[in-house]
């Protein structure tokens, strides 16, 4: 249980029972230690007894640490002759009993102790920040971003896998709970990122590597041949017209309609030039065609065009990767696979989208007649914790499944409309009152009940559900079953952590520095969060973390310096056998090796040395553990002040 | 009385090794049931009468004799919960006690034809009977 | 290649058909089944209970009893019991201790062996290609269903058969001998097992909607591994007809062997 320090551990005995160990020449407790007061008595107690050096028995450095430098500094110490004796987190909050917090809190104090009398002073070191950010991901999220950080005066680049900018919400027929067009409101955004002056867009582009860190980050961005050139091509679309190959599944249209090997993705794209989607291509397949290169007015179609590779230095990188849905073929029970009325919500937003594949008519996919009945299911894959779904509620589905209803109920009054849910979550600003419109005055049914199978029964199907309420098994006639499905992260999320050394939970979320205080920023230096790649989230959410990103990054550009952590490895280059064992566990690529003149027990010879590049050390420690001979050692944890803690505790 | 029947209760968890706790009642379990039609109380409302230790009533329930641990319910179960496990539990709570078998051995050859197989009169016997 | 072979109860008698083809097909297909020496009906239901430790004998003893290697079923319950207290002898310790002790044999049993199903053997040690070049009789234009039933998917974490929602093992069969296979909503869905004594009528609704299904996408015959589907589509259901063979009978008219194997008997 998280509670107050002194509830389980006997401060005041702590301070006693170290006030008479050599050295110590004043101890005392406060309640409140990183309080105003608290630092008042710090710097006091510092210039009263001329202290050298601090120990401060409280939380976890992780909270305070940065305050009692700061409170040191100020009274003339060097900040690193600070410790923390964490007796929060690491005791009074697992010990019931407070004899034994006591004992143990007076333990990590004495531990401390032995620690800060072999501290010595450090100075942080300074590295410059370029002024440039990074966006990964066009979609709403990316493009607020950059468009808040270029509103602020900095150089932003947006790199997008697919061939236009715009993501998700570009495939939407209409947002919660207004009901705006989702076009009408991303368009003039997506318009907006294109002309600003400080933004660059590189559709088709994926990050090929980063090195550097936090203010001087190094990207290579490797950018897809296009197949056809960007500064010609007028975006006729005569190309796309003429194009025999005609078979592709539409990506923006989940596969509700066919494209061309030479597409625009949809009509609004950004920018509104097509590519070659070679795997299709008769060119390129089977060397045939060349169709698009004869008619093109422009002569803008390039077939030898080669990805290109662009590096790029940036002072922060903003992750908005977005999001993908679950495969309802995992859930075969709901019959995805087999049956073509059984489709995903993804797909019923370009059914009922104006610029859709029906022109916005509500069609059964099997026969292109209109339904009499839908069956709207929530939960496909959320809140399940078996190896087949995501244990968490996807947050978005109630709402926009809520919408469906009431659009369908609006604009078909005829057609039957039910959903089977789990629960209704609906926090959120005029959500709970959007949802009860769709059941008291467009009718829609809500039954509690999950479904157990789809099947097919004469034309139509037959959804076979629970009524939880009323005990019962029901089967619900439908001509159309719309899946909820979960909201999973993008595929190559993963492969970006790793690339950034952002870290990333059990179901591919970004993780946040800290899930309250610090939601938009990766524990990562210099890497923000914005969007659905952090964890489910609807626009408006979205926007604002998006918002969020861009203050924290702009807060990072707008400093010509950072200071750098001077708690770094360093080598002792005459103990250095070379074996380089440190560079192997390095997990920031900080560890070289170079021929270098050592003196050796008197003799001058050259031989392999580790070398740290300080400016990549995170000071993690991993190297110094490796070493064999000692040599490799921690500024601030060296060797000998951890051999001194352990001593003081054992 | 009602102390022993939420022991029992405790019994029939063991035994079944399900955690019932998991359940969240969405009833996918009922859904999918191809017997349910004929249970008078479905495998979710089991699973929450049993988390309320009511074990003397699902010890009268129809529902043991109806179920055939198809697995259908424990595929389709978002939790990982098991009904099937809990139904079985029960039943084997029932038919172990002296005499409480439930199909009458006697009156067996009038149901068994010559086609039968085995595995029909085995299965039966072990889910019924003790 | 010679591989252990636990026929099962049914198989001697009433599902002769299901064992005989199958011996028959192996042979021609190059392997061989060996039954193993002692074996033990495997008891026809899982024991689910934690605590059912004699019920586990049965199917303990016939998997020890195939000593390390693959030991291969055909009926669906005796594949379902054999492969489920396997697991339970690798994974469950409380399980594996009680029934070792009363197995009584000098090295403890802890799942060393691997339970096939003969389809698997067909699918991954021959190959349906392999099969299908094989084929004498195709069976060309013939809409055959394939019914999973329960046991073969079910649990899929434990069985490992195929995707439990979405099989298709059958179905590629089906299409190696040259048949069409149609997939329909009730193949995974139960046929009402042993309700057949206690309830017909409860079975007989089952098989209905299996067959019903089943007619409705146009298949025009159906297939099993389990020789009580196979008896429930038979016999109990309501209304309703439709042929029913066992895989193997299939595989062998498609290998030429059923006349020979007739004639023979």
């Amino acid at each position: 249980m998280r509670k107050h320090i002194a509830a389980t551990v006997d401060v005041a005995r702590v301070a006693e029972s170290v006030r008479s160990i050599p050295d110590v020449a004043f101890a005392t407790d406060y309640r409140y230690m990183c309080s105003e007061g608290g630092q008042t008595l710090l710097r006091q107690a510092v210039k009263e007894h001329g202290l050298s050096r601090i120990v401060v028995c409280a939380c976890s450095p992780r909270m305070h640490e940065a305050t009692f430098r700061k409170a040191a500094k100020a009274a003339g110490l060097n900040p690193y002759l600070v410790e923390i004796a964490n007796i929060r987190e690491h005791c009074s909050w697992v010990h019931k009993d407070k004899e034994v917090g006591t004992a143990k809190a007076i333990a990590l104090a004495k531990a401390a102790i032995a620690k800060v009398r072999l501290n010595t002073p450090l100075t942080a070191g300074e590295s410059p920040v370029v002024k440039r950010a990074l966006v990964i991901g066009g979609g709403i999220a990316g493009l607020q971003t950059a468009l808040d950080i270029a509103e602020a005066g900095y150089k932003v680049d947006i790199i997008e896998k697919s061939p236009s900018i715009g993501g998700k919400m570009a495939q939407l027929d209409k947002t919660f709970p207004t009901l705006d067009c989702s076009a009408c409101i991303l368009t003039p955004k997506m318009v907006d990122a294109a002309a600003h002056e400080n933004i660059t867009i590189h559709t088709y582009s994926e990050l090929e590597k980063v090195s550097g860190y936090v203010g001087q980050f190094e990207a290579v961005i490797r950018k897809k041949a296009r197949s056809v050139a960007v500064d010609r091509c007028s975006g006729c679309g005569l190309c796309m017209e003429k194009c025999p190959s005609k078979k592709a599944a539409s990506e923006f249209d989940e596969g509700l309609r066919t494209r061309s090997a030479i597409y625009i993705p949809f009509a609004q794209a950004i920018p509104n030039v097509p590519v070659i989607d070679r795997e299709q291509c008769l060119k390129f397949q089977a060397d045939k065609c060349g169709l698009c290169a004869k008619i093109c007015p422009a002569g803008a179609i390039e077939y030898g065009q080669e990805d290109e590779l662009i590096t790029n230095k940036y002072g922060a990188i903003v992750l908005a990767t977005g999001f993908t849905t679950i495969d309802p073929v995992r859930f075969g029970e709901f019959g995805y696979l087999h049956h073509k009325d059984v489709i995903t919500s993804l797909e019923f937003e370009r059914l009922t989208n104006a610029a859709g594949p029906t022109q916005g008519k509500l069609v059964k996919l099997s026969d292109g007649k209109k339904p009499k009945s839908i069956v709207f299911v929530s939960c496909v894959g959320s809140r399940d914790t078996t190896e087949r779904g995501k244990s968490y509620c996807s947050k978005i589905c109630c709402m926009y499944t809520a919408k469906h209803a009431l659009l369908v109920k609006e604009k078909y009054p005829d057609i039957a409309v039910k959903v089977f849910y789990i629960d209704v979550r609906t926090p959120g600003k005029g959500f709970d009152e959007f949802q009860r419109r769709a059941v008291e005055e467009y009718g829609v049914e809500y039954i509690k009940g999950m479904v157990g199978k789809v099947t097919e029964e004469g034309g139509g199907l037959a959804v076979h559900a629970s009524d939880v309420a009323a005990g019962t098994k029901i089967v619900a006639e439908a001509d159309l079953v719309v899946l909820a499905t979960a909201v999973t992260p993008s595929s190559d999320a993963r492969k970006l952590a790793s690339m950034l050394s952002a870290s990333i939970d059990t179901d591919d979320f970004y993780t946040e520095a800290h899930p309250k205080l610090r939601p938009v920023e990766s524990p990562t230096a210099g890497i923000f969060l914005s969007g659905v790649c952090q964890g489910p989230k609807d626009i408006p959410e979205t926007v604002a973390q998006a918002g969020a990103a861009a203050v924290k990054a702009i807060g990072l550009l707008s400093k010509d310096k950072l200071l750098t952590n001077p708690c770094v490895a360093h080598v002792n280059e005459t103990t250095c056998s070379g074996c380089l064992a440190c560079e192997k566990v390095c997990p920031y690529g900080a560890i070289t090796a170079d021929y270098k003149q050592v003196n050796s027990k008197g003799l001058k010879e050259r031989r392999l040395i580790a070398h740290v590049n300080e400016a990549l050390c995170q000071g993690c420690g991993a190297c110094s553990v490796a070493c064999p001979s000692g040599a490799m050692d921690l500024r601030g944890f060296s060797n000998k002040q951890i051999m001194a803690e352990v001593d003081a505790l054992c | 009385m009602q102390i022993r029947e939420m022991e029992e209760a405790a019994e029939v968890l063991r035994i079944s090794t399900v955690k019932a706790e998991n359940c969240m009642q969405c009833g996918k379990c009922s859904a999918a049931c191809p017997a349910g039609a004929r249970m008078d109380i479905l495998p979710h409302r089991f699973v929450w009468e049993l988390m309320n230790g009511r074990v003397s009533l699902l010890a009268k329930s129809g529902t043991l004799w109806q179920c055939l641990s198809c697995f259908a319910c424990s595929a389709r179960c978002p939790r990982g919960v098991d009904p099937a496990r809990l139904i079985e539990a029960v039943r084997l709570t029932v038919i172990r006690r002296q005499g409480a078998n439930s199909i009458n051995v006697d009156e067996l050859p009038q149901v068994i034809d010559e086609n039968m197989p085995q595995q029909a009169i085995v299965s039966a016997l072990r889910k019924y009977n003790k | 290649m010679v591989y252990n072979y636990y026929p099962g109860c049914t198989l001697s008698t009433k599902a002769k058909k299901l064992d005989i083809y199958a011996r028959a097909a192996a042979k021609a297909l190059g392997f061989e089944l060996a039954e193993l020496k002692e074996w033990q009906c495997c008891g026809a239901v899982y024991p689910l209970a934690q605590d059912a430790i004699g019920e586990r004998l049965a199917a303990a003893r016939s998997l020890a009893a195939a000593e390390d290697g693959k030991l291969v079923t055909l009926c669906s319950a005796c594949h379902h019991v054999l492969k489920r207290v396997n697991a339970d002898m690798a994974a469950n310790g409380e399980i594996c201790a009680k029934v070792n002790a009363y197995l009584g044999e000098e090295e403890t049993y802890h799942g060393q062996t691997e339970v096939w199903h003969y389809l698997e053997i067909l699918k991954r040690e021959i190959g349906f290609d392999e099969i299908a070049r094989r084929v004498k009789n195709p069976l060309t234009g013939r809409k055959i269903g394939a019914y999973y039933g329960c046991l073969l998917l079910r649990p899929a974490g434990v069985m490992q058969f195929d995707d439990a929602e979405n099989p298709g093992i059958l179905e590629d069969f089906i299409a190696a001998l040259g048949a069409t296979p149609i997939i329909y909503d009730y193949r995974n869905e139960c046929c009402g097992g042993y309700l057949t004594l206690t309830d017909k009528q409860a079975t007989g609704e089952m098989v209905g909607r299996v067959i019903a299904s089943a007619r409705q996408k146009g298949v025009a015959e159906l297939i099993t591994a389990c020789p009580l589907c196979s008896y429930n589509l038979e016999v109990n259901a309501l209304g309703t007809e439709m042929p029913v063979h066992y895989f193997t009978e299939l595989l062998a008219e498609a290998l030429g062997l059923k006349e020979e194997e007739t004639a023979c008997r």
